[in-house]
């Protein structure tokens, strides 16, 4: 790159840098409230649209000068729909609320902003450090999660591109632009990054593949087909940060000679694919992205692809099919995508995650984001912790951290005093590890080691009520649903897994039905042909190896130890403990299964139960009178009077 | 030209050849059902072509052929492994060879008795589908219960007419080889090219009577 080259770089996007900064300032010292609402898909279905008119409303109403600034999503979803107000004016630090209504914004403008109480009983805690009000860093849900990929998430406008740029966003850019793509490649080598989609592999060495391929076309595609059910991160960066991401992708575009590249989203996201329509706007508006790239000679084009919603279509073979028009189906490498992928044209397909970390890695060195994480697995991993747990949501951890750490520490444990039973980690492709594994380091060689995996981030943390032997029936039929049906052992080995899991269910196991699943299982993961088949099998071995007596019961018992099977559960009431004359659970009942006994007091019709629970939820808490039981056999016969004569 | 050797036999074949092709030309028989030796990616869905190379079950259709590969065919693990997928076939397969247009002609009658498995299934429930025949097409019909779903008539097809005819259709398990439906739309002349039907290794395409 000639001196000439870089004093044109540099005048270029220091111009931009200066006008982002200027916007910023200029924001930052109007004298008014500033109001953020995280209007991503989930607080959107939590409520906050209806959070943001009702503030703009009473605001209007009394007159109040604010300003409110829609922003992504924090990942804090158990807060959705959340604000922080930010009252300096009032002398008060920013602050964090949580579940806020359109209700409470009404009494949060008059009663703080109007009348300057900031109602600390509402609050989960202050963003700065401050003498009266405690910080949301004294909360370990905030203060351990270490955040380079979702650093900005919630933070700013992913509508503004300026909001990005203020806070050093494509300054990672401008920086690789002035230097060589080896210069590039290397640190991306050098830093250790491999790729956060599932399988690890190293980034770097992807790279290297298509950069030295000497095609004179190659593509560039960020995968953001995320299909893992429970698994949102992804979408939640596309729609908190896209800058971020498109950075990396202009990035990695730069480092193989790319001179396209591709999103590949899902259109079920359409909040994502508006979001990024418009950052792709605003860079190639701001001169970031296109032709001459900041007069360096480099152009690059970016496009959104949006794909039909086939989980298969993440495998990078099946995606570039479907890109080409055919259907998703996957292709037994090699070739690999990186020698002959979309086209024929050497392709280098990163996921979301392992994009947004690379201008991190380029603003801030080798050594910084090596020591992160652990040796063989630097950085950070994104888990979407969902199911049995206190606070879930989104959360960025070093890699090396335990599995204890995050579900205890970071997301407040098990509600409601229950035991914890397993983590499924990593989706329909991971497994469930029970409470031994809480100690292990969460890192991509410890989790396959252990039998699950990082996959995609996702986690559901799973209570003693939870039926491994339904945990796996439901990913099965996950899989099972989304294979492409391309290959024998996939399209018909997963189903009869499910088919036989469907029976334990049910309580019509077979002896054998174990060394079955075993033996199918083992079968479909040797001979597989993608990824998706080789994986499936994974919750059914790890739930097998860990939780076998769980099956057991099913098989020759009839019994489900977590009472959640339905047809080998019943519900009866303790005639001890049930009260006369309450009619709470008569009431609730939906099939009229619930009948007085003589004495006033309540049974359950075995025959007409459909097993819902609504008499046990709805029994009052003095009572606690109605119990489930596994097998129903043991339910205790409570007779029904003899048919009551008809009253007229 | 390089040299392989395959069951302590020795092969000469180009370099970079389809080793399934390869063993085929040389009277090595491997089964197969959706292999197609037309130069294209390998479809390597069948799942049964399986050989051991270096200890490992390699799927001999995504294999090339490289200076002294050394190719077993007739491993424990690799006949495990294909007789586990020929018999999740069996599993969806509508056994009634009497009747059927393929019998004595079948690839599934042959790798049978290749492989000393018999038609019917044991310990593997058995499920159809419901209707198995798809009459939809005018001149073609499909049966769904017959079928493999090799993908061969929809890359025959691909290959001939530049577009397929033929698609697979539907996920997962209901995954099915689909005509497409509407008459006016469907330009195929059966009395000039059979392509699909002739290449079906197991006869579950066949012309109406129309």
């Amino acid at each position: 790159m000639s001196q000439g080259k870089i004093k044109t770089i540099d005048e270029k996007f220091g111009a931009i840098f200066a006008e982002a900064q200027r916007r910023k300032n200029e924001r930052e010292a109007k004298p008014v409230p500033k109001i953020h609402i995280g209007l991503a898909t989930c607080g959107i279905a939590a409520g906050a649209m209806e959070t943001k008119a009702s503030f703009e409303e009473s605001l209007a109403q009394r007159g109040i000068d604010a300003q409110i600034h829609p922003v992504g999503c924090i990942g804090h979803c158990y807060a959705e729909p959340w604000v922080i107000i930010e009252n300096t004016e009032m002398g008060f630090p920013p602050i964090f609320y949580p579940k806020v209504t359109a209700g409470k914004a009404k009494m949060l403008t008059k009663l703080y902003l109007e009348e300057g109480d900031p109602r600390l009983e509402h609050i989960l805690g202050a963003m700065e450090e401050n003498e009266m009000i405690p910080t949301v860093w004294e909360f370990s849900r905030f203060s351990e999660e270490k955040r380079i990929v979702m650093n900005l998430c919630g933070k700013i406008d992913p509508d503004d591109i300026y909001e990005y740029i203020a806070e050093e966003g494509y300054v990672s850019w401008a920086k690789a632009l002035k230097g060589t793509p080896e210069e590039l490649l290397n640190l991306v080598k050098d830093s250790g990054l491999r790729g956060r989609g599932g399988a690890g592999f190293p980034t770097g060495t992807k790279w290297e593949i298509a950069a030295k391929h000497d095609s004179s076309k190659k593509i560039v595609i960020c995968n953001a087909d995320e299909g893992d059910p429970g698994a949102y991160m992804d979408r939640t960066i596309l729609e908190s940060n896209p800058h971020q991401v498109l950075e990396g992708l202009a990035l990695s575009a730069y480092a193989i000679g790319a001179d396209t590249a591709f999103i590949y989203v899902r259109s079920e996201y359409p909040l994502a694919v508006k979001t990024i329509q418009k950052a792709i706007s605003q860079a190639e508006e701001a001169g970031l992205i296109g032709k001459d790239i900041l007069g360096s000679g480099f152009d690059l084009e970016i496009k959104i692809f949006q794909g039909s919603g086939a989980f298969v279509c993440g495998e990078e073979t099946a995606l570039i099919l479907s890109m080409e028009g055919f259907r998703g189906m996957p292709y037994p490498r090699p070739p690999y995508p990186a020698e002959t992928g979309l086209q024929g044209v050497p392709t280098v397909i990163n996921n979301v995650k392992t994009l947004a970390l690379v201008p991190p890695i380029v603003k801030n060195g080798v050594s910084w984001f090596r020591q992160i994480g652990t040796e063989n697995s630097p950085g950070t991993a994104i888990f979407s912790v969902v199911g049995n747990v206190t606070h879930p949501g989104l959360v960025e951890i070093p890699m090396g951290i335990s599995l204890r750490s995050l579900i205890f520490k970071i997301c407040g444990g098990i509600p409601d005093k229950k035991k914890f039973k397993a983590a499924q980690i990593g989706g329909p492709s991971g497994g469930c590890l029970p409470e031994e594994f809480l100690d292990i380091p969460i890192d991509f060689d410890s989790l396959i080691e252990a039998g699950a995996m990082i996959g995609s981030g996702g986690m559901v943390v799973l209570d003693e009520d939870t039926c491994m032997v339904d945990v796996s029936r439901y990913f099965l039929d996950f899989t099972q649903k989304e294979s492409c049906g391309k290959c024998t052992f996939c399209r018909i080995g997963t189903w009869h897994l499910l088919s036989i899991l469907q029976r334990l269910t049910i309580g019509e196991g077979k002896e054998g039905d174990l060394e079955k699943l075993e033996q199918l299982s083992r079968d479909i993961k040797e001979g597989s042909l993608c990824g998706l088949g080789k994986t499936a099998p994974n919750p059914v071995l790890t739930s097998l190896k860990y939780f076998r007596e769980e099956y057991e019961a099913h098989i020759k018992e009839g019994r489900c130890p977590a009472a959640s099977c339905r047809p080998l559960t019943a519900f009866y009431i303790d005639l001890d403990k049930c009260a006369r004359g309450c009619d709470a659970c008569v009431g609730c009942c939906p099939v009229d299964a619930v009948f007085t006994t003589s004495n006033r007091k309540k049974g359950i019709d075995q025959d007409l139960c459909i097993k819902c629970g609504e008499c046990k939820v709805h029994c009052p808490p003095d009572y606690n009178a109605i119990f489930k039981i596994s097998p129903p056999h043991l339910a205790p016969v409570i007779e029904r009077p003899k048919e009551e004569k008809e009253t007229s | 030209m390089v040299k392989i050797l395959v069951d302590n036999k020795h092969i000469e074949a180009e370099d970079g050849a389809n080793l399934l092709q390869t063993c085929l030309d040389n009277d090595i028989y491997i089964p197969n059902l959706c292999y197609l030796n037309d130069g294209q990616i390998p479809f390597a869905g069948c799942r049964l072509c399986y050989v051991q190379i270096n200890g490992k079950p390699v799927a001999s259709c995504t294999q090339k052929v490289a200076e002294g590969l050394e190719v077993q065919t007739d491993t424990p693990e690799v006949r495990s492994l294909q007789k586990a997928a020929f018999r999740l076939l069996l599993s969806v397969h509508d056994i009634k060879c009497k009747e059927c247009p393929a019998n004595k002609r079948c690839e599934l009658q042959r790798i049978g008795k290749f492989l000393k498995v018999g038609l019917k299934v044991k310990g593997l429930e058995v499920r159809l589908k419901d209707p198995g025949l798809d009459s939809g097409h005018p001149y073609l019909l499909i049966d769904q219960n017959r079928c493999v779903l090799c993908g061969k008539c929809v890359r025959v097809c691909q290959k001939k007419h530049g577009h397929s005819y033929l698609t697979f259709a539907k996920r997962g398990f209901e995954t099915v080889i689909s005509a497409y439906r509407q008459p006016e739309e469907s330009p195929l002349n059966f009395s000039e090219c059979t392509a699909c039907i002739d290449i079906c290794p197991v006869r579950a395409l066949l012309l109406k009577d129309v």
